[in-house]
């Protein structure tokens, strides 16, 4: 069954897709997350918009959604399983499409030892797969875990995240055929500096033919500095950025490292594009949202494809 | 094994501010194992809280006790004849025996003097780590022996998430080796990578933490 | 038992142990160094001060060495006084004989 997803209908017309992420404010000021739509405008297909990342408390991604959509703009909601049991999951999942949202994105989160509240009690009821098996279910088989039929199924697009650079290798692309098993349909991979790696990820997951089973956006984040590649390769877990980045970064003066990050970025997603089951690039830019259109500009992915989708 | 570990002097010194004349009760039982809570434990705090009380020249009479089990009511039992005498009773068992305790001497005062942490092993001398949580269903017979409940920071059922360090460790903390990461490891050395392959579905967490007090009848055993 | 000489009216404990690395039982020494250590946390909780309990290594024939450490731990706990519970001890002792008067 087709969704309204923009995204879904960017894929099915054979477009390479671009997708970005925004984090709502941590405070309930609707401009801010209305900022952040319109500098996005136009570049890219849809918006991710991140559920208390790294258990930072900030503005609910469904809300945050919800202004989005009211502009006119195609968000993704992501949906951690961290903080709602399976009851909290399912009443959200309903909301996020009686609000009109098209996509999800399933995750479990990040611990909450990293954020504000080190001291909540987590949940973790069910996990980023069994989440996913869950909005597919609703949404395929109209019907809740418990067996009752829904009454207006949620009809959502359904994505999670796969790190190909955590350990162990070997068993990330089986992880994400078991995404696959589950029923999603679209992954947003983590940052990817290691190409070269990258690129082994995407043999084994050919190999094992889910890339024409799923749709695989490359995750790509510009440096700002030498300094934010350090400290994310020392403080980020799960990620790989080899040093020969970071030596071309601190090789370059300053002022022009900025410039240097984003020329890197450009050039991944070109390099990124032409591997075979990568169906398109999800540009990360951390409170740096205004370079997503300048990124998008110099990797020759604009205009994005006019497509109208069937208001519901 | 169940694990705990002493409450900070200061606090058991709070707790203890309105009485003069206490009964200190260890237990023999897993609490000894651990250090905490068995006959030398008594001995070094009562010791501890007599020189504390004598310096703010208010001091502590102390029975010092240890019995078999807190947890089991024939071992409370010979507390009775003496408990009238005594203001409280500063439990160093587990949660299960200081309540235990209360719940047999209804009109004492019982007072924790250990916080129970969890269910572990002895990994070496002096350093015991968590194994288990009691989920009531227990799945170590797809998981290589390894549960992903108690070891995984998130207790996935299909992980590993993607914090996993390079080193293998949890991306909680250094400390922790990553509970997935030795599920997988497990299952390839056995042979049974095909267990991980296949979907967990969600578990019911009826048998868990979550609906009251769990129980277990054995009509076989009862009289 | 460092304790209870405490208890017992001792101002300051000294622990003598083998040389480290020459222990006859192994690491019967490293581990009383870390009992001292634990029994010096106590200490300094409930106000006694952990200088009063220190642990020395020594060989069999160090006659004159032991005899330096014990006169350095007696000044150390002449410098300090008497532990705050035999200063307690005696205030009470003292009260009462005031009352009689
Ligand atoms: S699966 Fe449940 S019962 Fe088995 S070890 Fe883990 S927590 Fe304990
Ligand atoms: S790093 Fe490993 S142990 Fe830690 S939460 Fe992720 S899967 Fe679980």
């Amino acid at each position: 069954m087709k969704t309204a997803s923009r995204l879904e209908r960017v894929f099915d017309e054979g477009h390479f897709a671009v997708t970005t992420e925004c984090g709502p404010p941590r405070g309930s000021d609707p401009e801010v997350i209305r900022k952040k739509g319109e500098l996005l405008r136009g570049s890219v297909d849809a918006i991710n918009v991140t559920d208390n990342q790294t258990s930072v408390v900030r503005m609910a991604s469904i809300a945050s959604c919800a202004i989005l959509k009211e502009m006119g703009l195609e968000p993704i909601v992501q949906m951690v399983t961290r903080d709602r049991n399976r009851i909290s999951l399912q009443s959200d999942i309903l909301g996020a499409a009686g609000l009109g949202l098209n996509a999800i994105l399933c995750l479990s989160g990040d611990h909450q030892t990293f954020g504000d509240d080190p001291d909540a009690k987590n949940v973790f009821d069910i996990d980023s797969i069994q989440l996913i098996e869950l909005v597919k279910m609703m949404r395929d088989e109209g019907k809740f875990p418990s067996g009752k039929e829904i009454q207006g199924p949620p009809n959502l697009f359904i994505g999670a995240a796969c790190n190909p650079f955590a350990e162990p290798f070997e068993i990330r692309p089986i992880r994400l055929a078991k995404k696959v098993d589950a029923g999603v349909q679209f992954i947003q991979t983590q940052c990817i500096y290691n190409l070269d790696r990258f690129e082994k990820f995407m043999d084994e997951v050919r190999k094992l033919g889910l890339h024409e089973q799923v749709k695989i956006l490359a995750g790509v984040t510009p440096l700002k500095s030498a300094g934010m590649a350090k400290f994310m390769k020392k403080n980020v877990a799960g990620m790989d950025i080899p040093d020969d980045v970071i030596q071309r970064m601190a090789d370059t003066p300053k002022e022009e490292q900025a410039a240097k990050g984003i020329e890197i970025c450009v050039e991944s997603i070109e390099r990124l594009r032409k591997v075979e089951g990568v169906a398109g690039a999800h540009i990360m830019a951390i409170e740096w949202e205004k370079m997503v259109p300048v990124i998008a500009e110099k990797a020759g992915l604009l205009p994005r494809p006019d497509i109208s989708v069937p208001s519901d | 094994m169940i694990m705990g570990e002493q409450k900070p002097l200061e606090v058991i010194l709070g707790m203890l501010a309105p009485y003069d004349k206490i009964v200190l009760a260890g237990c023999h039982g897993c609490v000894t194992v651990c250090r905490a809570g068995g006959a030398k434990e008594v001995e070094i705090l009562a010791s501890s809280l007599r020189l504390a009380r004598e310096a703010e020249g208010r001091p502590l009479e102390i029975k010092e006790v240890t019995l078999e089990r807190q947890c089991d009511p024939e071992y409370l039992e010979p507390m009775r004849p003496y408990l009238e005498d005594y203001q409280a009773v500063l439990s160093i068992a587990c949660g299960a025996g200081i309540q235990f305790v209360a719940e047999k001497y209804t009109s004492t005062v019982v007072l924790p003097g250990l916080d129970t942490t969890f269910i572990g092993v002895t990994e070496k001398q002096g350093l015991w780590v968590e194994r288990c949580q009691a989920c009531g269903d227990c799945v170590l017979h797809l998981t290589g022996g390894i549960c992903p409940v108690a070891r995984c920071s998130k207790s996935l059922f299909n992980g590993p998430c993607g914090g996993t360090t390079t080193d293998g460790r949890c991306e909680v903390d250094k400390e922790i080796p990553c509970g997935w990461m030795m599920i997988i490891e497990r299952l390839r050395s056995l042979n049974q990578l095909e267990n991980y392959r296949k979907n967990l579905p969600m578990k019911s967490w009826k048998t868990s933490r979550d609906g009251g007090p769990r129980r277990i009848a054995r009509e076989d055993l009862m009289e | 038992m460092i304790l209870k000489a405490f208890e017992k009216g001792a101002d300051g404990v000294m622990v003598v142990g083998c040389l480290e690395g020459d222990c006859h039982y192994l690491s019967g020494n490293l581990r009383a160094r870390a009992r001292v250590g634990r029994v010096a946390d106590v200490l300094d909780t409930i106000g006694m001060g952990g200088e009063r309990v220190a642990m020395y290594n020594l060989s069999a024939g160090e006659g004159n060495k032991f005899a330096l450490f014990a006169t350095e731990m007696v000044d150390k706990i002449r410098s300090l006084g008497p532990s705050p519970v035999n200063v307690a001890r005696k205030s009470r002792k003292q009260a009462p004989a005031q009352e009689e008067k």
